[in-house]
Protein backbone atom coordinates (compact mmCIF):
# COMPACT_ATOMS: atom_id res chain seq x y z
CA UNK A 1 0.00 0.00 0.00
CA UNK A 2 1.12 3.57 -0.70
CA UNK A 3 1.06 5.61 2.41
CA UNK A 4 -0.40 9.03 1.98
CA UNK A 5 1.72 11.88 4.23
CA UNK A 6 -0.73 13.79 5.83
CA UNK A 7 -0.81 17.56 7.72
CA UNK A 8 3.16 17.92 8.90
CA UNK A 9 4.47 15.47 7.11
CA UNK A 10 3.76 17.07 3.80
CA UNK A 11 6.50 19.15 3.49
CA UNK A 12 6.90 21.60 0.35
CA UNK A 13 9.47 20.77 -2.46
CA UNK A 14 10.81 21.66 -5.76
CA UNK A 15 9.83 19.42 -7.83
CA UNK A 16 12.09 20.41 -11.22
CA UNK A 17 15.35 20.02 -8.07
CA UNK A 18 14.01 16.79 -7.92
CA UNK A 19 14.13 16.01 -11.76
CA UNK A 20 17.73 17.60 -11.42
CA UNK A 21 18.92 15.52 -8.81
CA UNK A 22 17.21 12.10 -9.85
CA UNK A 23 18.84 12.79 -13.70
CA UNK A 24 22.01 12.93 -12.04
CA UNK A 25 21.65 9.64 -10.09
CA UNK A 26 20.30 7.79 -13.27
CA UNK A 27 23.02 9.76 -15.23
CA UNK A 28 25.34 7.88 -12.74
CA UNK A 29 24.61 4.62 -13.28
CA UNK A 30 23.56 4.59 -17.09
CA UNK A 31 26.20 6.22 -19.68
CA UNK A 32 23.61 6.19 -22.31
CA UNK A 33 21.53 9.10 -20.80
CA UNK A 34 21.82 12.38 -22.82
CA UNK A 35 20.78 16.07 -21.46
CA UNK A 36 19.52 18.56 -24.00
CA UNK A 37 18.48 22.15 -22.79
CA UNK A 38 16.63 25.29 -24.72
CA UNK A 39 19.09 27.90 -22.59
CA UNK A 40 16.85 27.17 -19.80
CA UNK A 41 19.15 24.38 -17.86
CA UNK A 42 19.32 26.77 -14.89
CA UNK A 43 15.26 26.64 -14.22
CA UNK A 44 14.43 22.96 -15.41
CA UNK A 45 17.19 21.95 -13.19
CA UNK A 46 18.72 19.54 -16.23
CA UNK A 47 22.19 22.12 -15.64
CA UNK A 48 23.07 19.68 -12.83
CA UNK A 49 23.39 17.16 -15.12
CA UNK A 50 25.61 19.88 -17.49
CA UNK A 51 27.49 20.54 -14.52
CA UNK A 52 28.29 16.39 -13.72
CA UNK A 53 28.58 15.03 -17.02
CA UNK A 54 29.63 18.25 -19.48
CA UNK A 55 30.60 16.06 -22.29
CA UNK A 56 26.85 14.34 -22.17
CA UNK A 57 24.97 17.45 -21.66
CA UNK A 58 24.05 19.89 -24.95
CA UNK A 59 22.56 22.95 -24.51
CA UNK A 60 20.70 23.69 -27.91
CA UNK A 61 20.00 27.76 -27.30
CA UNK A 62 16.93 28.86 -27.43
CA UNK A 63 15.95 26.81 -30.87
CA UNK A 64 13.69 24.33 -29.28
CA UNK A 65 12.78 22.92 -32.97
CA UNK A 66 16.46 22.01 -33.04
CA UNK A 67 16.67 20.29 -29.64
CA UNK A 68 13.79 17.91 -29.93
CA UNK A 69 15.07 17.05 -33.34
CA UNK A 70 18.71 16.44 -32.65
CA UNK A 71 17.36 14.66 -29.37
CA UNK A 72 15.49 12.38 -31.91
CA UNK A 73 18.36 11.86 -33.88
CA UNK A 74 20.74 11.04 -30.68
CA UNK A 75 18.47 7.88 -29.08
CA UNK A 76 19.31 6.23 -32.85
CA UNK A 77 22.47 6.02 -31.39
CA UNK A 78 21.81 4.27 -28.39
CA UNK A 79 21.43 7.66 -26.57
CA UNK A 80 18.58 7.67 -24.47
CA UNK A 81 17.82 11.79 -24.41
CA UNK A 82 15.79 14.09 -21.50
CA UNK A 83 15.22 16.98 -23.42
CA UNK A 84 13.80 19.91 -21.14
CA UNK A 85 12.40 23.06 -21.47
CA UNK A 86 9.39 25.66 -20.76
CA UNK A 87 6.14 23.19 -21.58
CA UNK A 88 4.83 25.78 -23.81
CA UNK A 89 8.16 25.83 -26.06
CA UNK A 90 9.14 22.01 -25.70
CA UNK A 91 5.19 20.98 -26.99
CA UNK A 92 4.14 23.97 -28.73
CA UNK A 93 7.24 25.44 -30.81
CA UNK A 94 8.19 21.95 -31.37
CA UNK A 95 4.99 20.10 -31.51
CA UNK A 96 5.67 19.00 -35.52
CA UNK A 97 9.15 17.95 -34.54
CA UNK A 98 8.17 15.76 -31.89
CA UNK A 99 5.19 14.09 -33.98
CA UNK A 100 7.37 13.65 -37.24
CA UNK A 101 10.72 13.29 -35.95
CA UNK A 102 9.97 11.47 -32.31
CA UNK A 103 6.74 9.41 -32.30
CA UNK A 104 6.44 8.55 -35.62
CA UNK A 105 9.34 6.51 -35.61
CA UNK A 106 8.73 5.73 -31.90
CA UNK A 107 12.35 7.15 -30.85
CA UNK A 108 13.53 7.20 -27.27
CA UNK A 109 13.33 9.88 -26.77
CA UNK A 110 11.59 11.83 -23.11
CA UNK A 111 10.47 15.53 -22.66
CA UNK A 112 10.31 16.90 -19.32
CA UNK A 113 9.00 19.93 -19.64
CA UNK A 114 8.50 22.48 -16.43
CA UNK A 115 6.50 25.12 -16.11
CA UNK A 116 3.42 23.33 -17.05
CA UNK A 117 0.12 25.39 -16.14
CA UNK A 118 -1.23 28.38 -14.67
CA UNK A 119 1.37 28.21 -12.04
CA UNK A 120 4.00 29.70 -14.00
CA UNK A 121 2.73 32.95 -12.02
CA UNK A 122 4.17 36.63 -12.95
CA UNK A 123 4.99 35.71 -16.75
CA UNK A 124 1.71 35.50 -17.50
CA UNK A 125 -0.25 34.07 -20.25
CA UNK A 126 2.46 33.84 -23.07
CA UNK A 127 4.91 31.47 -20.61
CA UNK A 128 1.47 29.40 -18.87
CA UNK A 129 1.36 26.45 -20.90
CA UNK A 130 -2.35 25.25 -20.95
CA UNK A 131 -3.05 23.37 -24.20
CA UNK A 132 0.65 21.02 -23.68
CA UNK A 133 -0.95 17.70 -22.30
CA UNK A 134 -3.85 17.71 -25.27
CA UNK A 135 -1.38 18.33 -27.95
CA UNK A 136 1.01 15.78 -26.45
CA UNK A 137 -2.23 13.25 -25.36
CA UNK A 138 -3.06 13.65 -29.75
CA UNK A 139 0.31 11.89 -31.09
CA UNK A 140 0.09 8.10 -31.05
CA UNK A 141 2.92 6.39 -29.52
CA UNK A 142 3.59 8.90 -27.14
CA UNK A 143 3.40 8.35 -23.23
CA UNK A 144 2.21 11.33 -21.24
CA UNK A 145 2.64 11.69 -17.35
CA UNK A 146 1.70 14.72 -14.79
CA UNK A 147 3.54 14.27 -11.43
CA UNK A 148 1.96 15.09 -8.28
CA UNK A 149 4.96 15.62 -6.14
CA UNK A 150 8.67 14.90 -5.60
CA UNK A 151 8.35 11.44 -4.74
CA UNK A 152 6.26 10.83 -7.55
CA UNK A 153 8.45 12.69 -10.18
CA UNK A 154 11.32 10.93 -9.02
CA UNK A 155 9.85 7.33 -9.67
CA UNK A 156 8.73 8.71 -13.26
CA UNK A 157 11.86 10.03 -14.29
CA UNK A 158 13.74 6.34 -13.74
CA UNK A 159 10.23 4.89 -14.93
CA UNK A 160 11.48 6.82 -18.29
CA UNK A 161 14.81 5.87 -18.63
CA UNK A 162 13.35 2.48 -18.44
CA UNK A 163 10.82 2.37 -20.72
CA UNK A 164 11.43 1.98 -24.40
CA UNK A 165 9.81 4.85 -26.19
CA UNK A 166 8.32 8.65 -26.21
CA UNK A 167 7.48 10.26 -22.96
CA UNK A 168 5.98 13.46 -22.14
CA UNK A 169 6.30 14.22 -18.81
CA UNK A 170 4.77 17.77 -17.23
CA UNK A 171 6.20 19.14 -14.27
CA UNK A 172 4.82 22.13 -12.13
CA UNK A 173 7.13 25.34 -11.13
CA UNK A 174 6.22 25.42 -8.04
CA UNK A 175 7.19 23.52 -4.75
CA UNK A 176 4.60 21.40 -3.80
CA UNK A 177 3.69 19.90 -0.87
CA UNK A 178 4.86 16.01 -0.60
CA UNK A 179 2.09 13.61 -0.71
CA UNK A 180 3.48 10.16 -1.66
CA UNK A 181 5.57 8.67 0.92
CA UNK A 182 9.11 7.77 -0.75
CA UNK A 183 9.37 4.71 0.96
CA UNK A 184 5.86 3.14 -0.23
CA UNK A 185 5.37 4.37 -3.32
CA UNK A 186 5.77 2.75 -6.36
CA UNK A 187 5.05 4.26 -10.04
CA UNK A 188 3.31 1.91 -12.44
CA UNK A 189 2.32 2.88 -15.66
CA UNK A 190 -0.76 1.41 -16.25
CA UNK A 191 -2.50 1.93 -12.57
CA UNK A 192 -4.47 5.20 -11.67
CA UNK A 193 -4.44 6.04 -7.90
CA UNK A 194 -7.16 6.13 -5.65
CA UNK A 195 -5.84 8.22 -2.69
CA UNK A 196 -9.28 8.68 -0.53
CA UNK A 197 -12.09 6.40 -0.49
CA UNK A 198 -15.16 7.88 -0.78
CA UNK A 199 -19.25 7.28 -2.23
CA UNK A 200 -20.59 10.64 -3.32
CA UNK A 201 -18.53 11.61 -5.79
CA UNK A 202 -15.51 10.49 -7.83
CA UNK A 203 -12.60 13.23 -8.19
CA UNK A 204 -9.69 12.86 -10.70
CA UNK A 205 -6.92 14.97 -10.32
CA UNK A 206 -3.41 15.17 -11.52
CA UNK A 207 0.04 17.48 -10.99
CA UNK A 208 -0.13 19.91 -8.52
CA UNK A 209 -4.09 20.13 -8.20
CA UNK A 210 -3.73 16.22 -6.47
CA UNK A 211 -3.18 18.03 -3.17
CA UNK A 212 -5.84 20.80 -3.74
CA UNK A 213 -7.98 17.73 -4.55
CA UNK A 214 -7.39 16.32 -0.96
CA UNK A 215 -7.91 19.40 1.11
CA UNK A 216 -11.18 19.92 -1.23
CA UNK A 217 -12.12 16.53 -0.14
CA UNK A 218 -11.77 16.87 3.79
CA UNK A 219 -14.09 20.20 3.18
CA UNK A 220 -16.46 18.70 1.09
CA UNK A 221 -16.31 15.88 4.53
CA UNK A 222 -17.58 18.61 6.95
CA UNK A 223 -20.70 19.46 4.86
CA UNK A 224 -21.19 15.89 4.51
CA UNK A 225 -20.24 15.15 0.55
CA UNK A 226 -18.21 11.81 1.00
CA UNK A 227 -15.38 12.21 -1.98
CA UNK A 228 -13.35 9.87 -3.67
CA UNK A 229 -10.50 11.08 -5.04
CA UNK A 230 -8.53 9.49 -7.61
CA UNK A 231 -4.99 10.59 -9.23
CA UNK A 232 -4.38 9.82 -12.06
CA UNK A 233 -0.39 10.63 -13.23
CA UNK A 234 -0.83 9.03 -17.01
CA UNK A 235 -3.29 10.74 -18.84
CA UNK A 236 -2.14 7.90 -21.52
CA UNK A 237 -2.78 5.45 -21.73
CA UNK A 238 -5.62 5.45 -19.46
CA UNK A 239 -6.65 3.26 -16.62
CA UNK A 240 -9.92 2.53 -17.65
CA UNK A 241 -10.59 -0.03 -15.21
CA UNK A 242 -9.98 1.97 -11.86
CA UNK A 243 -12.24 5.28 -13.84
CA UNK A 244 -15.08 3.35 -14.50
CA UNK A 245 -15.07 1.33 -11.32
CA UNK A 246 -15.05 4.20 -9.33
CA UNK A 247 -17.50 5.82 -11.47
CA UNK A 248 -19.65 3.02 -10.96
CA UNK A 249 -19.78 3.48 -7.41
CA UNK A 250 -20.39 7.54 -7.07
CA UNK A 251 -21.85 7.93 -10.83
CA UNK A 252 -20.52 11.42 -10.15
CA UNK A 253 -17.42 12.62 -11.57
CA UNK A 254 -15.31 15.68 -11.47
CA UNK A 255 -12.15 15.97 -13.25
CA UNK A 256 -9.77 18.72 -11.85
CA UNK A 257 -6.28 19.82 -13.70
CA UNK A 258 -4.04 22.64 -13.92
CA UNK A 259 -4.63 22.67 -17.44
CA UNK A 260 -7.83 23.62 -20.41
CA UNK A 261 -10.71 21.45 -19.97
CA UNK A 262 -10.15 20.99 -23.49
CA UNK A 263 -8.03 18.22 -24.82
CA UNK A 264 -6.72 16.44 -21.49
CA UNK A 265 -7.46 14.79 -18.01
CA UNK A 266 -11.05 15.83 -18.49
CA UNK A 267 -11.77 15.08 -21.91
CA UNK A 268 -9.66 11.79 -21.06
CA UNK A 269 -12.14 11.06 -18.63
CA UNK A 270 -14.71 12.01 -20.63
CA UNK A 271 -14.09 9.82 -23.32
CA UNK A 272 -13.46 6.80 -20.90
CA UNK A 273 -16.45 7.11 -19.69
CA UNK A 274 -18.67 7.79 -22.09
CA UNK A 275 -17.49 4.42 -23.99
CA UNK A 276 -17.67 2.17 -20.98
CA UNK A 277 -19.77 3.85 -17.97
CA UNK A 278 -21.69 6.92 -19.52
CA UNK A 279 -22.12 8.99 -16.35
CA UNK A 280 -22.52 12.71 -15.96
CA UNK A 281 -18.98 14.45 -16.05
CA UNK A 282 -17.28 18.09 -14.60
CA UNK A 283 -14.40 19.39 -15.88
CA UNK A 284 -12.58 21.95 -13.63
CA UNK A 285 -9.60 23.25 -15.17
CA UNK A 286 -9.06 26.48 -17.23
CA UNK A 287 -12.26 27.89 -19.54
CA UNK A 288 -10.94 27.64 -22.88
CA UNK A 289 -9.12 30.92 -22.06
CA UNK A 290 -5.65 32.62 -21.47
CA UNK A 291 -4.43 33.25 -18.45
CA UNK A 292 -2.81 36.08 -17.29
CA UNK A 293 0.25 37.18 -14.50
CA UNK A 294 -0.26 36.86 -10.94
CA UNK A 295 1.64 35.12 -8.20
CA UNK A 296 1.19 31.61 -8.16
CA UNK A 297 -1.28 31.43 -5.14
CA UNK A 298 -3.32 34.15 -6.30
CA UNK A 299 -3.63 32.41 -9.57
CA UNK A 300 -4.64 29.19 -8.33
CA UNK A 301 -7.41 31.50 -6.16
CA UNK A 302 -8.37 33.28 -8.95
CA UNK A 303 -8.82 30.33 -11.26
CA UNK A 304 -10.89 28.38 -8.41
CA UNK A 305 -8.59 25.57 -8.47
CA UNK A 306 -7.86 25.75 -4.59
CA UNK A 307 -9.04 23.13 -2.36
CA UNK A 308 -11.30 25.95 -0.80
CA UNK A 309 -12.43 27.29 -4.32
CA UNK A 310 -12.83 23.55 -5.27
CA UNK A 311 -14.68 22.46 -2.61
CA UNK A 312 -17.12 25.69 -2.90
CA UNK A 313 -17.54 25.04 -6.56
CA UNK A 314 -18.29 21.20 -6.26
CA UNK A 315 -20.57 21.81 -3.25
CA UNK A 316 -22.98 24.19 -5.39
CA UNK A 317 -22.49 22.09 -7.83
CA UNK A 318 -23.95 18.99 -6.34
CA UNK A 319 -26.56 20.98 -5.22
CA UNK A 320 -28.06 21.44 -8.36
CA UNK B 1 38.46 2.27 -51.34
CA UNK B 2 40.27 4.32 -54.16
CA UNK B 3 40.73 8.48 -53.83
CA UNK B 4 39.56 8.62 -57.28
CA UNK B 5 37.00 7.01 -59.60
CA UNK B 6 38.17 4.99 -62.16
CA UNK B 7 36.85 5.28 -65.32
CA UNK B 8 34.99 2.06 -64.90
CA UNK B 9 33.50 3.43 -62.34
CA UNK B 10 32.20 6.32 -63.94
CA UNK B 11 30.92 4.46 -66.78
CA UNK B 12 29.14 1.93 -64.52
CA UNK B 13 28.12 5.00 -61.69
CA UNK B 14 25.95 6.85 -65.17
CA UNK B 15 24.79 3.71 -66.67
CA UNK B 16 23.41 3.35 -62.94
CA UNK B 17 22.07 6.81 -62.76
CA UNK B 18 19.79 5.91 -66.15
CA UNK B 19 18.35 2.30 -64.37
CA UNK B 20 17.62 4.77 -61.31
CA UNK B 21 15.60 7.35 -63.87
CA UNK B 22 14.09 5.07 -65.42
CA UNK B 23 12.69 3.51 -62.00
CA UNK B 24 11.60 6.61 -60.16
CA UNK B 25 9.54 7.69 -63.46
CA UNK B 26 7.72 4.05 -62.85
CA UNK B 27 7.20 3.95 -59.69
CA UNK B 28 5.74 7.15 -59.62
CA UNK B 29 3.60 6.30 -62.61
CA UNK B 30 2.46 3.61 -61.01
CA UNK B 31 1.55 4.94 -57.81
CA UNK B 32 -0.03 8.07 -60.03
CA UNK B 33 2.00 10.24 -57.33
CA UNK B 34 4.92 11.22 -56.66
CA UNK B 35 7.85 14.17 -57.23
CA UNK B 36 9.55 13.51 -60.32
CA UNK B 37 11.40 16.90 -60.74
CA UNK B 38 13.14 16.23 -57.15
CA UNK B 39 13.79 12.58 -57.32
CA UNK B 40 15.72 13.22 -61.05
CA UNK B 41 17.94 16.12 -59.43
CA UNK B 42 19.35 13.50 -56.84
CA UNK B 43 20.76 10.47 -58.69
CA UNK B 44 23.61 10.70 -59.04
CA UNK B 45 24.57 11.97 -55.47
CA UNK B 46 22.72 8.88 -53.87
CA UNK B 47 24.37 6.34 -56.03
CA UNK B 48 27.61 7.69 -55.09
CA UNK B 49 27.03 7.68 -52.05
CA UNK B 50 25.61 4.63 -51.69
CA UNK B 51 28.24 2.54 -54.19
CA UNK B 52 31.44 3.73 -53.95
CA UNK B 53 31.31 6.31 -50.75
CA UNK B 54 29.14 4.83 -47.21
CA UNK B 55 30.08 1.89 -45.05
CA UNK B 56 26.79 0.04 -45.53
CA UNK B 57 25.29 -3.33 -46.36
CA UNK B 58 22.17 -5.05 -45.76
CA UNK B 59 23.28 -7.43 -44.15
CA UNK B 60 25.30 -5.62 -41.68
CA UNK B 61 22.23 -5.49 -38.51
CA UNK B 62 23.68 -8.96 -38.36
CA UNK B 63 27.37 -8.36 -37.86
CA UNK B 64 28.73 -6.70 -35.06
CA UNK B 65 30.57 -3.91 -37.15
CA UNK B 66 26.28 -2.76 -37.57
CA UNK B 67 27.12 0.43 -35.19
CA UNK B 68 29.81 1.56 -37.55
CA UNK B 69 27.75 2.04 -40.70
CA UNK B 70 28.03 5.42 -41.97
CA UNK B 71 24.24 6.95 -41.84
CA UNK B 72 22.17 8.60 -44.16
CA UNK B 73 19.45 10.86 -43.71
CA UNK B 74 17.01 12.03 -46.67
CA UNK B 75 15.77 15.20 -45.02
CA UNK B 76 14.02 15.72 -48.51
CA UNK B 77 11.76 12.87 -48.06
CA UNK B 78 9.86 13.41 -51.34
CA UNK B 79 12.85 11.97 -53.40
CA UNK B 80 11.97 8.49 -51.77
CA UNK B 81 11.48 6.88 -55.13
CA UNK B 82 15.63 7.61 -55.73
CA UNK B 83 16.57 6.47 -52.42
CA UNK B 84 14.57 3.31 -52.93
CA UNK B 85 15.94 2.51 -55.71
CA UNK B 86 19.37 2.59 -54.87
CA UNK B 87 18.59 0.70 -52.13
CA UNK B 88 17.14 -2.12 -54.10
CA UNK B 89 20.03 -1.84 -56.71
CA UNK B 90 22.07 -2.78 -52.98
CA UNK B 91 19.90 -5.34 -52.30
CA UNK B 92 18.46 -4.10 -48.84
CA UNK B 93 14.98 -5.50 -51.12
CA UNK B 94 13.80 -7.09 -53.47
CA UNK B 95 13.74 -4.39 -56.94
CA UNK B 96 10.05 -5.92 -57.92
CA UNK B 97 9.14 -4.27 -54.89
CA UNK B 98 9.47 -0.87 -56.37
CA UNK B 99 6.38 -1.30 -57.89
CA UNK B 100 4.25 -0.76 -54.53
CA UNK B 101 5.58 2.67 -53.74
CA UNK B 102 3.38 4.53 -52.46
CA UNK B 103 0.64 2.00 -52.43
CA UNK B 104 -1.70 0.69 -49.31
CA UNK B 105 0.29 -1.64 -47.14
CA UNK B 106 3.40 -0.97 -48.65
CA UNK B 107 7.24 -0.57 -47.11
CA UNK B 108 7.53 1.83 -49.37
CA UNK B 109 6.00 4.92 -47.96
CA UNK B 110 5.81 8.07 -49.82
CA UNK B 111 8.12 9.44 -47.41
CA UNK B 112 10.72 7.18 -45.97
CA UNK B 113 9.87 5.49 -42.36
CA UNK B 114 12.59 3.64 -40.89
CA UNK B 115 9.48 1.90 -38.90
CA UNK B 116 8.30 0.28 -42.44
CA UNK B 117 11.61 -0.63 -43.90
CA UNK B 118 15.09 -1.74 -43.05
CA UNK B 119 17.87 0.34 -44.60
CA UNK B 120 15.99 4.04 -43.73
CA UNK B 121 17.90 5.23 -40.76
CA UNK B 122 15.13 8.12 -39.80
CA UNK B 123 11.68 8.51 -40.78
CA UNK B 124 11.65 12.11 -42.61
CA UNK B 125 9.55 13.94 -45.63
CA UNK B 126 8.50 17.22 -42.95
CA UNK B 127 10.96 19.57 -44.13
CA UNK B 128 13.42 21.03 -42.32
CA UNK B 129 14.24 18.10 -39.59
CA UNK B 130 16.85 16.19 -41.65
CA UNK B 131 19.71 18.08 -40.67
CA UNK B 132 19.06 18.63 -37.17
CA UNK B 133 17.92 14.92 -36.79
CA UNK B 134 21.64 14.07 -38.64
CA UNK B 135 23.32 16.89 -36.41
CA UNK B 136 22.18 14.40 -32.92
CA UNK B 137 23.36 10.82 -34.84
CA UNK B 138 26.42 13.05 -35.44
CA UNK B 139 26.38 13.76 -32.15
CA UNK B 140 26.31 10.41 -30.60
CA UNK B 141 28.78 9.37 -32.69
CA UNK B 142 31.26 10.97 -31.74
CA UNK B 143 30.10 10.76 -27.50
CA UNK B 144 31.29 7.24 -28.71
CA UNK B 145 34.47 7.72 -30.59
CA UNK B 146 32.21 5.97 -33.55
CA UNK B 147 34.17 6.58 -36.81
CA UNK B 148 31.29 6.79 -38.73
CA UNK B 149 30.05 9.62 -40.98
CA UNK B 150 26.66 11.15 -41.16
CA UNK B 151 25.18 11.99 -44.71
CA UNK B 152 22.28 13.79 -45.18
CA UNK B 153 20.62 15.61 -48.20
CA UNK B 154 18.68 18.46 -48.14
CA UNK B 155 16.73 20.01 -50.66
CA UNK B 156 17.08 23.68 -51.63
CA UNK B 157 14.35 25.17 -50.90
CA UNK B 158 14.24 23.61 -47.57
CA UNK B 159 16.95 25.81 -46.53
CA UNK B 160 13.69 28.47 -46.08
CA UNK B 161 12.50 27.12 -42.80
CA UNK B 162 13.79 28.21 -39.97
CA UNK B 163 15.05 24.86 -38.27
CA UNK B 164 17.33 24.21 -40.97
CA UNK B 165 18.98 27.70 -39.43
CA UNK B 166 18.90 26.31 -35.79
CA UNK B 167 20.89 22.87 -36.74
CA UNK B 168 23.41 24.89 -38.82
CA UNK B 169 24.36 26.67 -36.17
CA UNK B 170 24.44 23.19 -33.68
CA UNK B 171 26.34 21.31 -36.31
CA UNK B 172 29.20 24.32 -36.61
CA UNK B 173 29.23 24.96 -32.47
CA UNK B 174 29.32 21.24 -31.96
CA UNK B 175 32.05 20.96 -34.53
CA UNK B 176 30.50 17.96 -36.41
CA UNK B 177 33.42 17.22 -38.31
CA UNK B 178 31.64 13.52 -39.03
CA UNK B 179 28.60 15.68 -40.97
CA UNK B 180 28.60 16.23 -44.51
CA UNK B 181 25.19 17.60 -45.84
CA UNK B 182 24.43 17.67 -49.43
CA UNK B 183 21.91 20.59 -50.69
CA UNK B 184 20.05 19.37 -53.53
CA UNK B 185 19.96 23.18 -55.75
CA UNK B 186 17.73 22.66 -58.32
CA UNK B 187 17.11 25.95 -57.94
CA UNK B 188 13.23 25.05 -58.10
CA UNK B 189 10.46 24.61 -55.39
CA UNK B 190 6.47 24.02 -56.06
CA UNK B 191 5.73 27.12 -55.86
CA UNK B 192 8.48 28.50 -58.51
CA UNK B 193 12.29 29.31 -59.10
CA UNK B 194 13.76 29.46 -55.19
CA UNK B 195 14.88 33.18 -56.39
CA UNK B 196 11.04 34.16 -56.66
CA UNK B 197 9.57 32.69 -53.95
CA UNK B 198 12.30 33.38 -51.44
CA UNK B 199 15.82 33.20 -51.78
CA UNK B 200 18.26 31.49 -50.22
CA UNK B 201 20.80 32.64 -51.89
CA UNK B 202 24.48 33.73 -51.24
CA UNK B 203 23.73 30.23 -49.69
CA UNK B 204 27.56 29.49 -49.95
CA UNK B 205 28.58 32.51 -48.34
CA UNK B 206 25.63 32.09 -45.72
CA UNK B 207 26.87 28.71 -44.92
CA UNK B 208 30.72 29.62 -44.62
CA UNK B 209 29.61 32.92 -41.84
CA UNK B 210 28.05 30.08 -40.26
CA UNK B 211 31.32 28.10 -39.82
CA UNK B 212 30.69 25.24 -42.37
CA UNK B 213 33.47 24.13 -44.53
CA UNK B 214 31.43 24.70 -48.71
CA UNK B 215 32.16 22.73 -51.40
CA UNK B 216 30.42 23.78 -54.43
CA UNK B 217 29.91 21.04 -57.76
CA UNK B 218 27.84 20.06 -60.34
CA UNK B 219 25.75 17.74 -58.76
CA UNK B 220 25.27 15.23 -61.87
CA UNK B 221 28.95 14.95 -62.31
CA UNK B 222 29.51 11.68 -60.57
CA UNK B 223 33.79 12.83 -60.17
CA UNK B 224 33.31 15.69 -58.72
CA UNK B 225 30.54 14.28 -55.97
CA UNK B 226 33.02 11.52 -55.04
CA UNK B 227 36.09 13.86 -55.09
CA UNK B 228 34.26 16.58 -52.89
CA UNK B 229 33.08 13.41 -50.21
CA UNK B 230 36.60 12.42 -50.19
CA UNK B 231 37.51 16.70 -48.88
CA UNK B 232 35.02 16.50 -46.71
CA UNK B 233 36.09 13.47 -45.11
CA UNK B 234 39.48 15.45 -44.36
CA UNK B 235 37.70 18.61 -42.92
CA UNK B 236 37.62 19.21 -39.21
CA UNK B 237 33.99 21.06 -39.31
CA UNK B 238 30.86 20.24 -40.88
CA UNK B 239 30.97 20.01 -44.69
CA UNK B 240 28.15 21.36 -46.94
CA UNK B 241 28.46 20.27 -50.47
CA UNK B 242 26.38 22.49 -52.75
CA UNK B 243 25.46 19.98 -55.50
CA UNK B 244 24.16 22.35 -58.43
CA UNK B 245 21.62 20.15 -60.27
CA UNK B 246 18.88 20.07 -62.97
CA UNK B 247 15.25 19.29 -61.07
CA UNK B 248 13.60 16.64 -63.22
CA UNK B 249 17.21 15.94 -65.45
CA UNK B 250 17.02 13.00 -67.91
CA UNK B 251 13.82 14.17 -68.96
CA UNK B 252 13.27 16.82 -70.93
CA UNK B 253 9.88 18.21 -70.76
CA UNK B 254 10.42 17.91 -66.94
CA UNK B 255 13.59 19.50 -66.76
CA UNK B 256 13.37 23.09 -65.27
CA UNK B 257 9.75 22.89 -64.62
CA UNK B 258 8.34 23.31 -61.45
CA UNK B 259 4.94 22.07 -62.69
CA UNK B 260 6.77 18.41 -62.50
CA UNK B 261 7.75 18.87 -58.62
CA UNK B 262 4.49 16.96 -57.51
CA UNK B 263 2.93 15.55 -60.22
CA UNK B 264 3.09 12.37 -62.25
CA UNK B 265 3.39 11.30 -65.33
CA UNK B 266 0.30 10.30 -67.44
CA UNK B 267 0.43 7.48 -69.65
CA UNK B 268 1.86 9.41 -72.50
CA UNK B 269 4.39 11.01 -70.93
CA UNK B 270 5.59 8.32 -69.23
CA UNK B 271 5.75 6.96 -72.95
CA UNK B 272 7.66 10.02 -74.12
CA UNK B 273 9.86 10.09 -70.47
CA UNK B 274 11.03 6.32 -70.68
CA UNK B 275 11.80 6.59 -74.84
CA UNK B 276 14.08 9.37 -73.59
CA UNK B 277 15.59 7.53 -70.78
CA UNK B 278 15.74 4.55 -73.00
CA UNK B 279 18.10 6.08 -75.37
Amino acid sequence: MIKILQGKDREKKSIRSEYGKTLVELGKSNPNIVALDADLSCSTQTAMFGKEFPERFFNMGIAEQDAMTTAAGLSTTGKIPFVSTFAMFATGRAWEQIRNSICYPRFNVKIVATHGGITVGEDGASHQALEDVAIMRDIPNMTVIVPADCTETREVIKFAAEYDGPVYIRLARTNVPNIFDPETYKFDLKKALVVREGKDVTLITNGETLVEALDCAELLEKVGIDAEVIHMPVVKPVDVDTIVESAKKTQNVITIENHSIIGALGSAICETLSENHPVKVKRIGINDQFGQSGEQRELMNFYGLTGEKLAERITKYLKK
Amino acid sequence: MNNQLLPSQVEELNKLCREMRKDIVKMIHAAKSGHPGGNLSAVEILAVLYKCCMKHSPEWDKSPDFDKRDRFILSKGHASAALYSILAECGYFPKEELMTFRKLGTRLQGHPSCRHLKGIEVSTGSLGQGLSMACGVALGLKIDKNPANVFVFVGDGEMQEGSIWEAVMNASHHNLDNLIAFIDKNKLQIDGSTCEVKSIDPLDEKLEAFGWNVITIDGHDVEEIFDAIQIAKTMDRPTAIIAETIKGKGVSFMENNCAWHGKAPNDEDFARAMAELEK
